[in-house]
């Protein structure tokens, strides 16, 4: 029985406030944890071992001044935040973080994702590719050569790099026979395997790939201080740079879990319950894309294109044709 | 750079993550200076109390950032203050300006003043940065902090000297 409008405004409400919640931890485990990898220590200073530090960011950004450049387009200026980060909310609509459940000490049967959808996978790249409006209009209207220029690059390696992310993932429909979410989890469970092992190349493809999508270092282009300021959010300041932050994190936290349930058998596992199996999926994939931060230093532009386009596609194409041979006669 | 050396660079990374961490926690531990360490300067009395500062203005004359205002007066022979004929009535140091280059304490005749090892010396104000006598003579590492600038037309540092 799929739930009523209410329980699921409040599934979504509490869903999004977690969401929120993590971003704002996330944001101080990836200061520490890379503070780590550098043998430092990272914020320590604002309440136990620093852990009040988001509050204290929030508290400074909410005090900036709101500056609208002259020269471009005020909505649009405005918007752009807000379509990147709806955008990167919306696709944990589709994601599953269990079957069903009951609610303690009642009898109250509730599904543990918002919407089942047949084509969930689809509907999650596409808003996954929808948050890049954002960058773009938001660099566009900002009327700065900077980040006009953060913007093409965003989406010019969303071009390139989507094609891969795709395909890598076509691997994993392919096997699962299924496009939707929780249908690939089942098929996991039912081919008693995560595909991680089968896939393997596909999953390596889908690292490297989302890690540009969320534009992460290695591939974090679109805002390479060292060349663009700040690409596409230069003109930004204040809440709306948090909101173009959050996004980004939001995509991360999404892709992670995304990669969860295509390579690591989603919410399925032993003795502890589906969602607890999803978060420790999650971290695991956030803690890999903080160790690549830690560890490589940002791609030339040139070569970006080139791992893209010449690497990732055709080994991601070889990968799908195997997949499909293999799954066809054997 | 083949694709083993990346491999290899994510293992010392993960290395470096179970190092224990080499940072320094400022305000509880004060990492200790080398001998010859130049901070905040220090005036120096001699052994009957006295102070060694003539009041010659050698320092200021050295100094290459200007940051030394040395003015002096005859010693009361009943009450003397300083060991020679003069002393220095004000001797102030503008550390808001000094490059701790320890020049002062080459061109000092007497040792009477010498480059000491504090270095915390953020304040809140250009003002407090300007030390007076009191506060360069005080035993380190507290060192008292007097009023700076008595009202006093003469005494307003960077002003005209009453030589």
């Amino acid at each position: 029985m799929p739930d009523g409008f209410i329980v699921t405004a409040i599934k979504s409400l509490v869903l999004v406030n977690l969401v929120m919640l993590t971003f704002a931890v996330l944001t101080w485990v990836e200061r520490r944890l890379i503070g780590r990898f550098q043998v430092r220590l990272g914020p320590n200073r604002v309440g136990p071992i620093g852990l009040l530090q988001p509050i204290a960011d929030l508290g400074k950004l909410l005090h900036k001044e709101s500056i609208i450049p002259i020269g471009g387009s005020p909505f649009l200026y405005l918007a752009a935040p807000a379509i990147s980060l709806f955008a990167a909310l919306s696709v944990f609509g589709a994601i599953p973080f269990g079957e069903e459940a009951t609610i303690p000490f009642t009898d109250y049967q509730i599904y543990l994702y918002i919407a089942n959808i047949n084509v969930a996978l689809l509907l999650v790249f596409a808003l996954g590719s929808f948050s890049f409006y954002g960058f773009l209009v938001g660099g566009w209207s900002s009327s700065s050569k900077y980040s006009l220029y953060g913007s093409m690059r965003a989406v010019a390696q969303l071009v390139s790099y989507e094609v891969a992310l795709t395909m890598a993932v076509i691997g994993v429909v392919i096997m699962a026979q299924s496009i939707s979410l929780t249908g690939i989890v089942q098929a996991q469970d039912r081919d008693g395997i995560w595909y991680v092992i089968p896939q393997f190349v596909g999953f390596v493809i889908y690292l490297l790939a989302s890690t540009a999508e969320v534009s992460r270092i290695p591939f974090d282009l679109p805002e390479a201080e060292g060349e663009l300021v700040a690409g596409y959010h230069t003109e930004y300041g204040g809440m709306r740079w948090a909101m173009f932050q959050n996004a980004e994190y939001v995509s991360t936290i999404a892709f992670s879990a995304l990669a969860s349930i295509l390579f690591l058998g989603g919410y399925d596992g032993p003795v502890l319950p589906g969602p607890v199996w999803m978060l420790i999926k999650m971290a695991f994939f956030i803690f890999i894309m903080i160790w690549i931060r830690s560890t490589l230093p940002r791609v030339r532009y040139d070569r970006l294109m080139t791992i893209g386009w010449k690497v990732l596609i055709p080994i991601a194409t070889l990968n799908l044709i195997v997949t499909a041979a293999l799954v066809v006669w054997i | 750079m083949s694709a083993v050396d990346q491999v290899k660079g994510f293992a010392v990374t993960f290395r470096h993550l179970f190092r224990k961490p080499v940072t320094q926690q400022f305000p509880e531990y004060k990492r200790p200076v080398y001998p010859r360490f130049r901070g905040r300067h220090r005036l120096h009395r001699h052994e009957n109390g006295l102070e060694k500062c003539v009041g010659c203005s050698l320092c200021a004359a050295a100094c290459p950032a200007d940051c030394i205002r040395v003015v002096a007066a005859e010693n009361d022979p009943a009450a003397p203050v300083s060991a020679g004929e003069r002393y220095a009535r004000i001797y102030e140091i503008n550390l808001s300006r000094c490059i701790y280059c320890g020049y002062c304490e080459i061109a000092c005749p007497f040792d009477a003043i010498t480059l000491g090892h504090d270095y915390e010396l953020a304040e809140m104000s250009r003002e407090a940065m300007v030390y007076t006598k009191e506060m360069l003579l005080a035993p380190s590492p507290e060192p008292r902090r007097t009023p700076v600038a008595p009202v006093d037309p003469f005494d307003i540092v960077g002003g005209e000297t009453d030589q």
